[in-house]
């Protein structure tokens, strides 16, 4: 049955990779047959090799650093501001209905478009880079931390309440830690809000890590090193997007 | 009896609708007293806390210059333009992902980690396909908008009651019936919020390449009034942008209600 069960998952995955280095391969033959114009897209294999030119040459290591640095920085401010912000928005039920659309507005409001203003307040620097990280990736952290303390089983309130526990030792015993799961989501989203939001900036505004190297790889017309780079920076996203995924799988409790 | 003395407690514990405004609009002047004491105080450099009259000025002046409707009117057709290449090829590959199994457990993982990944740094590689002009903004628009629409068409796809599935093949409906009688009118909440989703990111890459890279359109206008150092005239760009940018999604939103509570 098992084995049956992965032959059905193998199949299918086998046939994506299978169809992408198909894909890959008649990239190939088409750019070597002229068919598609080189230096507009060059050939996979130039784009490999490339890989390794700027892992050698263009100091990856420290710029892969540098952007990680500035989300933890971002993520860091969004986990404690937001999950009090959180906290003190569900303590108050009147500031909780006066403010939740707003900032459920705020989530969707295309915060990064004010990057010029940010670079007026904080200057070209890091520090305008992890300010926007920040403000994009705070709303999701709130919102979910007023979302998992209201939604805290009412047989685990009631627990508390039969052991006259008082209002701190509640928060502390049975709120936060029933919450801490669905928090852990509102802080998985804003990583991953911060990491689009620095590396685009990064890009944009030509500074920092990793978006500055693609940016700066395009300005020299490195065709080969622009399409590798921004292959490295999707790759580091995915496996970052995957481990925060594995945490909140290990977080989610056993029901 | 028991769900009535529920509602009278939760009535009694909710605020007064009242009192929300109140703390809203004491909250609204609150900031806006903070904002014109700091634009007082001469702590930020000249102009980068402008007084609200200055802004207000400026998006009096923004919004009486034909100019701007111009370059409103070059945003909104790359948007436009991107939503229906984006959301119609992300349309049409959430309905093969979602109706085959086989093909979604090949394809959907890579459009599920992609999908999150920062679209802004391919701009350099549409600007290589598709020339400095309007095509490269719209490219970035549409590759922003196909992800979520995909997925939240295969997502929603896979969620159709199979009673309805299971009539419509009873019919003997053909692929295209199926397609347009079933599937499509039972998946409009999933597309429209798939939309809503495709509209926002949309608009944020066309708007973002604009500022990389052009001579027209909002985006430009944006980065035209930071290099000119017109800090007003910036936020008066941003704060009409927000206000259109949020009315869209709200409008979005609300026709994807709407459309939902049709089809009950």
């Amino acid at each position: 049955m098992s084995d049956r069960l992965s032959r059905s998952r193998l199949a299918p995955a086998a046939a994506g990779l299978a169809a992408v280095g198909l894909g890959l391969a008649a990239a190939e033959i088409m750019i070597r047959a002229d068919w598609i114009n080189r230096f507009i897209v060059p050939p996979p294999s130039e784009v490999a090799r490339g890989i390794s030119r700027i892992v050698l040459e263009e100091h990856i290591g420290h710029r892969f650093l540098l952007t990680a640095g500035e989300c933890l920085a971002a993520g860091l401010m969004i986990t404690v501001l937001g999950v009090a912000a959180g906290v003190l928005i569900h303590r108050f039920r009147l500031l909780r209905q006066a403010t939740e659309t707003w900032i459920a507005a705020w989530a969707a409001a295309p915060v990064v478009l004010a990057y010029p203003l940010f670079m007026v307040i904080f200057g070209r620097n890091a520090w305008t880079i992890i300010m926007i990280g920040f403000v994009a990736a705070l709303p999701p952290v709130i919102l979910k931390t007023i979302e998992g303390l209201s939604t805290t089983r009412k047989v685990l309130v009631d627990v508390g309440r039969s052991f006259n526990l008082t209002g701190t030792q509640q928060f502390w015993k049975i709120l936060f830690p029933a919450a801490l799961p669905t928090i852990f989501v509102g802080v998985r989203l804003g990583l991953i809000f911060a990491l689009i939001n620095i590396v685009g900036v990064e890009f944009l505004i030509n500074s920092g890590g990793l978006g500055q190297l693609i940016n700066d790889l395009a300005e020299r017309y490195d065709l080969a090193g622009t399409y590798a780079a921004i292959f490295f920076v999707v790759l580091v996203s995915v496996a970052f997007f995957m481990t925060l995924e594995r945490i909140e799988r290990w977080l989610r409790p056993i029901d | 009896m028991a769900a009535t003395d529920r509602l009278t407690a939760n009535a009694r514990h909710e605020p007064h609708a009242a009192s929300v405004t109140l703390l809203r609009a004491v909250m609204i002047l609150a900031l806006l007293a903070l904002w014109e004491f700091l634009s007082h105080t001469g702590w930020f450099y000249r102009d980068v806390v402008p007084s609200l009259l200055a802004i207000g000025r400026a998006v009096l002046a923004l919004l009486s210059r034909e100019n701007y409707y111009y370059n409103l009117g070059v945003t909104a057709g790359e948007v436009a333009a991107a939503l229906a290449i984006g959301g119609g090829t992300g349309l049409a590959v959430g309905l093969v992902l979602g109706s085959n199994r086989f093909l979604a457990r090949a394809f959907e993982p890579y459009l599920y980690y992609l999908g999150p990944t920062p679209k802004i740094i391919f701009f350099p590689v549409m600007i290589m396909w598709f020339g400095v002009d309007s095509p490269s903004k719209v490219a970035l628009g549409s590759l922003s908008c196909f992800f979520p629409v995909a997925l939240s068409v295969a997502a929603g796809m896979r969620q159709i009651d199979t009673v309805l599935i299971r009539v419509g093949r009873s019919f003997r409906a053909s692929t295209l019936q199926m397609v347009t009688k079933i599937y499509l009118p039972a998946m409009r909440h999933p597309i429209m919020n798939g939309v809503r989703l495709g509209l926002g990111v949309a608009l944020i890459g066309t708007l973002l390449a604009e500022t990389k890279l052009s001579n027209k359109g909002i985006g430009f206008l944006i980065i035209n009034a930071y290099s000119t150092f017109d800090m007003p005239r910036m936020y008066a760009n941003l704060i009409v942008l927000f206000v259109l940018a949020i009315g869209a999604n709200s409008l979005v939103g609300r026709l994807g209600g709407a459309a939902t509570a049709a089809g009950r």
